[in-house]
């Protein structure tokens, strides 16, 4: 908290005309106060997709399933595309004058420390996902990479990023590392700071409500505050709810499976919803404690925590190779950074489509929510400093978390065709990796401990975020609200796990996925917005 | 008797502040003490203002129109919070040992059963400041 008896002077921002005022379409009912119509719009189509995926659950399945692969097969080239523009116009943003431009007007202060700032940023960034996925996917992509190519027809039916490297490990390891930093660096960050930028200089610059529809007023002017306002703010209502409560429910299945791996619990419906029920009581906790009292303190945790079992690994795991799995990891990023990120030309299709196509729709599905909330918490930055501290910084970090779990697990396999890592499932690579190093229960305990930190992170930001944009922007709408979203997502994530299990779970989580193919879209059209507005910042100054 | 008094304000909703607002102003008058109208800003735009600078500026407005009204010697001073549905509380005791307030007058709803779990601004104020509370219900 700051105090200030400054009145208007040259630093301050410049409000953007508009007879909008904020809140004035809100309603309050029972002593709430939401938007109407996107509160009640997003809450009961909400309802209605859990009621009827549950009702027609191989119909949804099969739909959804259809879906998604349809579009990211189909628009690969789109999605990639556009993730390449979006990496181009942070790096234009970053060198060019624009760069000058701080949120919140020139006087403005940062609100947090660097150290809470990234806290927040990876926690609900990609906390979750590292923790799953840094073993597990340079390991896929080392495997696959090694396996060489194979080709029926005239089509390519390995999984392997570009050419592969047929029986060459040191190259295979190399490739893996690249293609696996390419998925979490770079191309994802730039895509969450184009979302938090252009929300974060419409607010604090121009003084629009703090919501999706705020970055397309200089395109759509005041129809921003009619139907195509609330149609893109119930889009993101909906991606980040679905995209929450599946993980959450997927989350829930794999913790478990890493209890029931290091003690033996059980795995059944009533361990589910406890285990529900205490993420989302820990979340509900959080919320009541607001954003610095709650989401930042267990982001600083859990970010410690992670850099204490980061450095574990490293100085107990096998130290060197892991320095050289990064540094030569890190270089072929550099190196193929411009082949796997071509839209056109390649014959990998299987991993430009599966792999890359996916997981940018799946990050540009999340952009709303992720943006929107590192929009709240990045007030005083300049423009310059956001985007390099949001895209070039965790890259940097992804270079070394992924250089030393990918480095380590591949090492294992690498010594030992065997290795236990090499075939356990998804959610228990992290654990089997951990099992050979010593204190492995201690330290798998931990791994745990991180990843239902992350879960209630991230359940308390997605309560933040869902319940600003359903309150039309307004960041203080009683906190009954919050807890109403919070409680809602723990409610969706175990009825879908309960009545409909892992299916209903897959999709719903296609369908979360599938908005980013509509987001896509309306990413592009917030860059040509955020461009308009930083512009006339620039001739205003 | 008291040196300083400390009235917070809501400048959303001043029409219900009307009897402590006088109270203040009369026990300014009284004992000679300044009053401080502090006022608690969001950093995003809200249905107030645009930003804190324009805050301030209403505050300001606000306290002058107090002392234009009253007849006693009044500023301001604002606040900023990062969440204020939950921070409010926080920064307004805090505010109370900045302005050097020993006595804040505030005004408060009437306690129900919820109060009993999530105690009021007023009720936390009083429950955790050094200062003389004075609630008006």
């Amino acid at each position: 908290m700051t105090d200030t008896s400054d009145n208007m002077g040259a630093g301050a921002p410049h409000p953007t005309e508009t007879e909008y005022k904020i809140g004035q379409d809100n309603i309050t009912p029972f002593g709430l106060d939401v938007h109407n119509p996107v509160f009640l719009i997003s809450g009961l189509s909400i309802v209605a997709f859990v009621l009827v995926t549950l009702m027609f659950q191989q119909g949804a399945t099969e739909f959804f399933g259809w879906l998604r692969p349809f579009l990211t097969q189909t628009f690969d080239w789109f999605f990639l595309s556009a993730a390449n523009i979006f990496v181009i116009f942070c790096i234009v943003l970053m060198v060019t004058p624009m760069g000058k431009i701080r949120l919140g007007g020139a006087d403005a202060k940062p609100d947090y420390s660097y150290v809470g700032w990234f806290a927040m940023l990876f926690a609900a960034g990609m906390g979750i996902g590292l923790m799953f996925f840094g073993v597990s996917e340079p390991m896929s992509h080392f495997a696959s990479s090694m396996g060489g190519t194979t080709i029926e027809g005239t089509a390519r039916t390995d999984w392997a990023p570009l050419g592969a490297a047929a029986g060459d490990a040191a190259a295979a390891r190399n490739l893996g590392m690249a293609a696996t930093i390419f998925h979490w660096a770079l191309h994802p960050w730039a895509i969450y700071a184009v979302v938090a930028l252009a929300l974060a200089f419409f607010t604090f610059n121009r003084g629009l409500p703090l919501t999706l529809r705020s970055a397309f007023y200089p395109l759509l002017g005041e129809r921003v505050w009619g139907w195509w306002g609330h149609i893109i703010d119930t889009l993101a209502v909906f991606a980040t709810l679905f995209g929450i409560a599946t993980s959450l429910g997927f989350g829930t299945e794999q913790a478990l499976a890493g209890l029931n791996f290091l003690f033996g619990w059980g795995t059944g419906n009533v361990a589910k919803v406890l285990l529900i029920t205490i993420i989302t009581g820990a979340a509900l906790v959080s919320v009541l404690r607001g954003l610095d009292g709650g989401v930042k303190v267990l982001s600083e945790i859990n970010i410690g925590l992670a850099g204490l079992l980061l450095l574990f690994v490293i100085i107990v795991g096998p130290t060197a190779t892991i320095f050289e799995t990064m540094v030569s990891g890190g270089m072929a990023y550099v190196k193929e950074i411009v082949p796997l990120s071509m839209p056109f030309g390649r014959d990998d299709a299987n991993f430009s489509q599966g792999w890359t196509a996916f997981y940018w729709a799946w990050w540009i599905s999340w952009s709303p929510f992720v943006g929107m909330f590192i929009a709240r918490v990045s007030r005083g930055r300049t423009v310059r400093e956001f985007v390099f501290c949001v895209i070039v910084i965790p890259t940097l970090v992804c270079v070394v978390w992924m250089g030393t779990f990918g480095g380590t697990a591949i090492a294992q396999v690498v010594a030992d065709a065997a290795a236990p890592v090499k075939g356990a499932a998804l959610e228990l690579k992290l654990f089997e990796m951990l099992k050979p190093l010593p204190l492995a229960t201690i330290t798998s305990l931990l791994g745990i401990v991180l990843v239902l930190v992350f879960f209630v992170t991230s359940s308390d930001s997605a309560s933040l975020v869902i319940d600003t944009i359903t309150a039309g922007g307004k960041t203080d709408a009683p906190v009954s609200q919050r807890v109403f979203w919070c409680t809602f997502e723990g409610v969706v994530a175990a009825t879908l796990l309960l009545v409909g299990g892992a299916k209903a779970l897959t999709a719903l989580q296609a369908m979360a996925v599938s908005t980013g193919f509509p987001f896509t879209i309306v990413l592009l059209a917030m860059c040509v917005s955020l461009f308009m507005g930083l512009r006339e910042a620039m001739k205003a100054s | 008797m008291f040196h300083q008094i400390m009235v917070p304000v809501d400048l959303g909703h001043t029409d219900q502040l009307t009897k402590s607002l006088t109270i203040a102003a009369e026990l300014s008058k009284h004992y000679g003490a300044p009053v401080c109208y502090v006022g608690v800003a969001n950093e995003e735009p809200s249905s107030i203002s645009h930003n804190p600078a324009e805050f301030d500026q209403l505050l300001s407005k606000f306290a002058e129109a107090q002392a234009a009204q009253y007849g006693h010697k009044a500023t301001s001073r604002m606040f900023v919070g990062h969440d204020l549905v939950t921070d409010v509380d926080d920064v307004l005791l805090k505010a109370v040992d900045e302005v050097g307030a020993d006595l804040v007058v505030m005004a408060s709803h009437v306690p129900t059963l919820v109060e009993y779990i999530w105690p009021s601004n007023g009720g936390k104020i009083a429950a955790h400041s050094k200062a003389a509370v004075f609630l008006v219900r």
